[in-house]
């Protein structure tokens, strides 16, 4: 069904050096989020703390009543049950082959016969397309395919909640679009709660029913689709259209004199909102939303051209 | 400033109090069911497999040398008699610990070091951890009782192929007769010393495979933070082994009193 992330006042620094501080946001369960972000502003740390790999300075992290940010590391196990994480490289064990790999959950944590197992393995090996490549070992395969095995893994003990550490990263565009067209497919048939982690705008815009954007140490913004691919905030007008000007530099944030210079440039116009990525099946999913429902209901006039079937999804575009 | 020379001195304070930490979670490991087997299995027979050979070879020349060593200077004082003995006293007191350190701190200890740090930066550990499972108890228990087993086990075959290295330079290059060296053997060895070489190889086990399996899992920085955890666990534990046995054969020499022959 679906279990909703309560993230309240959350702070993390290593050393002197604070990498977010004060985020607060609920996942709606159920729902899609996607959290963005530039380069090194702690994306894949938020997600890491999210499961209690790493300890937060300050804050909770509450699911099921329990916060993981302080709970003991017998809870923090038991919890870690109703999730599946889907890790940058897919972080398969090298020494097992596919099927072990996808296996290896259920074997530790059910008493379930094997043959039971090979029905459940294989179910999800289908899922990922990955049938008929069982006896691979992780060493002998793709980048493309260690993430759809680590994604299998990841659904193979039911999670209610599923994270996706950057699934389209080192991946080609056609290879990016399946992924998140089996996404979004699994949403529809789980149910659960995504939270993926990504900088790829395309992802970004066309998948999830929430996004939120991390950055200069804290959480700029997190809301429905819409009100962020509407925002006229200069932060996420400039992340969410993969534009140069604003406030974002190469490093970190620019300084006065680069803001100063740019100062007469306006800000290009907003590019239509494109449809969200539908279900392959045609039916919706239980969160999804009617398109511009959102903007209707707080008034906010889209770009326009938005929500246009024939538009095109290239990143920027506009 | 004052305070960054500070956390510079204190960071190998807090280095070592992590590390013990660490051998606790690895003990209280111990007794959380269920008891790894296989993966038992599996590393104490891998762990014998890369150590056996290098061990056997290391211990003829240890008690080839022994036997030059001693064999010169017992011909000066005419108690050839005794060589034998001396070899026994040597071989099973000090060279077979000693060497079964070297072999499992060099061999073993950079083998576990260097799985482990390969499976932490792929994230390995963490994917572990999220689905439930305490890499402590599921990939470093078994990794130490194993190593623990196989020291105990080396520090037996050292002694022996220590020994029948002794015998043959003592016999066929020193002119030695074989029935002097064999005779010799209890007369100032006794069994005492080989319970307290085995405790020394059981000890040595434990700590090698715990530097390791904590510089493994700490590992940081990419492929080269592998390469790092391996050499400084190989560093670490050759301190630790060696510090550890000279404490040991002093608390053992208070114990218990040597034999005169």
């Amino acid at each position: 069904m679906g279990v909703e992330i309560k993230i309240e006042d959350l702070s993390k620094s290593f050393g002197k050096q604070l990498i977010w501080g004060d985020v607060t946001l609920t996942v709606p369960a159920g729902e899609v989020s996607v959290m963005l972000g530039p380069s090194g502003t702690g994306k894949s740390v938020l997600l890491k703390t999210l499961i209690g790999l790493l300890k937060p300075d300050k804050g909770s992290v509450i699911i099921e009543g329990t916060d993981i940010a302080s709970c003991s590391e017998k809870e923090l196990y038991e919890i870690r049950k109703l999730f599946g994480v889907l890790f940058q490289d897919g972080a398969m064990f090298g020494s097992m082959n596919l099927y072990d790999n996808v296996a290896f959950p259920l074997r530790e944590h059910t008493k379930k016969s094997e043959s039971e197992i090979r029905d459940i393995v294989m179910e999800k090996m289908d899922l990922v397309g990955l049938l008929g490549a069982e006896d691979k070992l992780p060493g002998e395969i793709s980048g493309g395919m260690r993430k759809r095995a680590g994604l299998a893994r990841a659904l193979v003990l039911d999670p209610e909640i599923v994270l996706f550490d950057e699934p389209d990263s080192g991946l080609d565009p056609v290879r990016t679009a399946f992924l998140n067209q089996l996404i979004v497919d699994l949403n529809a048939q789980i149910d659960a709660t995504f939270l993926i982690v990504t900088h790829d705008i395309n992802t970004a815009r066309t998948v999830p029913d929430n996004i939120g954007l991390l950055y200069h140490r804290h959480l700029a913004m997190f809301g429905p689709r819409e009100m962020l691919l509407s925002s006229e905030e200069p932060v996420v007008r400039q992340f969410l259209n993969a534009q140069k000007v604003g406030p974002i530099g190469m490093s970190e944030e620019k300084d006065a004199d680069e803001l100063e210079a740019e100062k007469d440039e306006a800000m290009p116009p907003l590019p239509p909102i494109p449809m969200q990525l539908e279900p392959s099946n045609g039916i919706a999913r239980r969160s999804q939303r009617e398109p511009g429902a959102w903007c209707r209901e707080n008034g906010v006039t889209p770009p326009p051209g938005s929500f246009d079937q024939n538009m095109s999804m290239a990143p920027g575009a506009g | 400033m004052a305070s960054t020379t500070a956390t510079r001195i204190l960071a190998p304070v807090g280095t070592a109090g992590k590390l013990f930490a660490f051998g606790l979670d690895v003990g209280r490991g111990l007794f959380r069911r269920p008891f790894q087997t296989r993966e038992f299995i599996q590393q104490a027979w891998f762990i014998a497999s890369v150590t056996i050979i290098p061990t056997a070879l290391v211990a003829i020349p240890f008690g080839a040398v022994i036997a030059l060593q001693v064999g010169g200077l017992i011909k000066q004082f005419g108690a050839q008699s005794f060589t034998g003995s001396a070899a026994v006293l040597a071989v099973v007191r000090e060279a077979g610990p000693i060497a079964t350190s070297l072999l499992i701190a060099g061999a073993a200890g950079s083998a576990i070091a260097a799985d482990l740090g390969a499976r932490k930066i792929r994230e390995e550990l963490d994917a572990m951890m999220v689905l439930g499972i305490d890499p402590i108890q599921r990939l470093v228990v078994p990794r130490v009782l194993a190593c623990m087993l196989v020291a105990v086990f080396l520090n037996g075959l050292v002694s022996v192929v220590g020994v029948a290295g002794g015998y043959v330079f003592n016999v066929v290059l020193q002119d030695g007769t074989p029935g002097a060296y064999l005779s010799s053997f209890t007369a100032l060895a006794q069994l005492p010393d080989l319970w307290q070489g085995m405790a020394k190889a059981l000890v040595f086990g434990l700590l090698a495979a715990i530097v390791a399996c904590y510089k493994g899992m700490n590992a940081a920085g990419g492929p080269k933070g592998v390469g790092d955890a391996v050499n400084e666990s190989v560093v670490i534990s050759f301190m630790l082994l060696f510090v550890v046995n000279f404490v040991m054969s002093a608390i053992y020499f208070q114990l218990v009193p040597p034999k005169t022959g």
